[in-house]
């Protein structure tokens, strides 16, 4: 079990954290606009990189807020984390 | 145990260029190619490995063969699996241990029993061997599962496929691999798929990591490592990475004669043949390929299995391991042609991959020789989730994806 350090409370177990996928996932700006196609990618296409992911969590057993991380799918080492209002790193 | 012959299969080096060539010497990898020259006399083939024959999820898996799926479409293609491996041993020559010791799924509340009943119903009107037992049916089929009414989460019922069963998962990657090999197939191993040659809508070759291969045709079945192939040809799939964790006790006295699976307290056991219990639980939440999982989610599952089964209370965890699962957003597989016109995609079986291997390897086979899908694989297409026709497995495939 390894520490997820919450942008709020500090380092906590893993077990108190709840996944929530791939961040930076933007709602279309014209819903209106989209054809099948493109609410198919926005619905059920998400990024599966073997390397560097930004993506979100939430501290569910502690402050409740979510916030987005970066981390690495093959070490599962986080590399950073950062709230939601933050720019995300740019990923190689 | 059965003495093995003193060779399996051939290892050549790769040819300049084969008609078909299949990324992805696991399960589903070696039964295509088994079936493209067996069904369809195709025997120019490569099976391409990245590390050793069927040394990813066809090593890391339980081994649970069934077919009590809900929808129609599921139904199709894993009980046409099932009657394969019903004759399977005949069809390899060779002993994969097939043993047909049935599958219990347990209900927990009001719904589980609903949602159960529905499913056996579901599953006769589909030709499927399936039925609704009481828990005091349960405590005959399988005697240590605790059926008192005083636990956090009480045995209600649970449906019962007695067809269902476990087989020697290395034998049948061995089986499948002994036949392609013999048949002209050549299965090389340490050949890692590294980028595709594109001309126009085609792929010409694969370069690997044994130089440049050419190909009439490029079948995807990697399973876990979907993802990192088709980021390469520029064709977004929508599947999720998971590292899936499973794990056996020491050798015990033959206790659990059958499976018993449980959706709710989330764990599933079977005894291997030699007497390992075999369990495993859902996949860890996060994306991950580092083929581990994390300590709590094996920690839940030891809790489950220990009130569902108190006789466990003393046996000895022995080993645990992590297989990479892909994750389709509706729990069901992808499998047939892609945007290319001679790319074909076999992936996102999630946790379940292991009992579709020879009807999945028939099927993928047909769709490879024709051109067009065969008619178990059609409902799977990667246009599904366009059209909206979704084949939403969840929760009625009886485990957690």
């Amino acid at each position: 079990m390894q520490l997820i350090e919450c942008p709020w409370c500090g380092p906590r177990e893993e077990v108190e954290f709840h996944y929530g996928g791939q961040a930076h996932v933007a709602y279309p700006a014209e819903p209106a606009a989209l054809d099948d196609r493109e609410w198919a990618e926005y619905l059920f296409f998400r990024d599966n990189p073997k390397g560097l992911f930004r993506e979100r969590w939430s501290h569910a057993a502690g402050c409740r807020r979510w916030f987005n991380a970066e981390r690495d799918t093959v070490t599962y080492q986080f590399t950073r984390v950062y709230t939601a209002q933050e720019k995300g790193p740019v990923v190689r | 145990m059965p003495e093995h012959p003193d060779f399996l299969w051939r290892s050549p080096e790769p040819k300049k260029s084969y008609d078909v060539v299949i990324v992805g010497g696991g399960g589903h990898g070696l039964a295509t190619a088994h079936y493209l020259a067996q069904n369809h006399g195709i025997t120019n083939v490569a099976v391409l490995e990245k590390g050793w024959l069927a040394g990813g999820n066809m090593a890391r898996n339980t081994t649970l063969i069934r077919s009590n799926y809900l929808w129609d479409e599921s139904a199709g293609i894993y009980e046409h699996s099932l009657k394969l491996w019903e004759g399977l041993e005949e069809d390899l020559g060779y002993p994969i241990l097939f043993s047909q010791r049935g599958v219990l799924n347990l209900a927990h509340t009001l719904q589980d029993v609903r949602d159960s009943v529905r499913r056996v119903e579901a599953n006769r009107l589909n030709g499927i061997d399936a039925e609704w037992v009481e828990p005091d049916e349960v405590r005959k089929i399988c005697p240590i599962v605790n059926t008192s009414s005083d636990i956090r989460y009480p045995v209600l019922g649970a449906t019962y496929q007695p067809r269902a069963g476990i087989a020697k998962h290395d034998y049948v990657a061995w089986g499948f691999a002994r036949r392609a090999s013999e048949a002209g197939v050549d299965l090389i191993q340490d050949c890692e798929v590294t980028d595709f040659l594109r001309e126009g809508n085609r792929v010409v070759g694969v370069r690997t990591t044994k130089g440049d291969i050419a190909c009439g045709q490029v079948a995807l079945a990697s399973a876990g490592s979907t993802s990192v192939l088709t980021d390469k040809l520029g064709l977004r799939v929508p599947i999720q990475s998971h590292p899936l964790q499973a794990l056996v006790s020491e050798l015990l006295e033959p206790v659990h004669p059958t499976i018993v699976m449980s959706n709710a307290v989330h764990v599933y056991v079977s005894q291997a043949h030699k007497g390992e219990l075999v369990m495993g639980a859902g996949v860890d939440s996060y994306n991950g390929y580092g083929q581990r999982g994390a300590f709590h989610i094996i920690e839940r599952q030891m809790a489950a299995a220990v009130e569902l089964f108190p006789v466990f209370a003393r046996a000895h965890l022995l080993r645990t391991w992590g297989g990479i699962v892909d994750v389709t957003p509706d729990a069901s597989p992808i499998v047939g042609k892609t945007p290319y016109d001679n790319v074909y995609l076999n992936c996102g079986w999630g946790t379940g991959g292991f009992k579709a291997t020879p009807g999945v390897g028939w099927t993928f086979a047909h769709t490879i020789a024709h051109d067009a899908p065969h008619e178990y694989n059609a409902p799977f297409t990667l246009d599904r989730f366009v059209t909206g026709r979704l084949v939403d497995e969840h929760g009625a495939a009886a485990v957690a994806h």
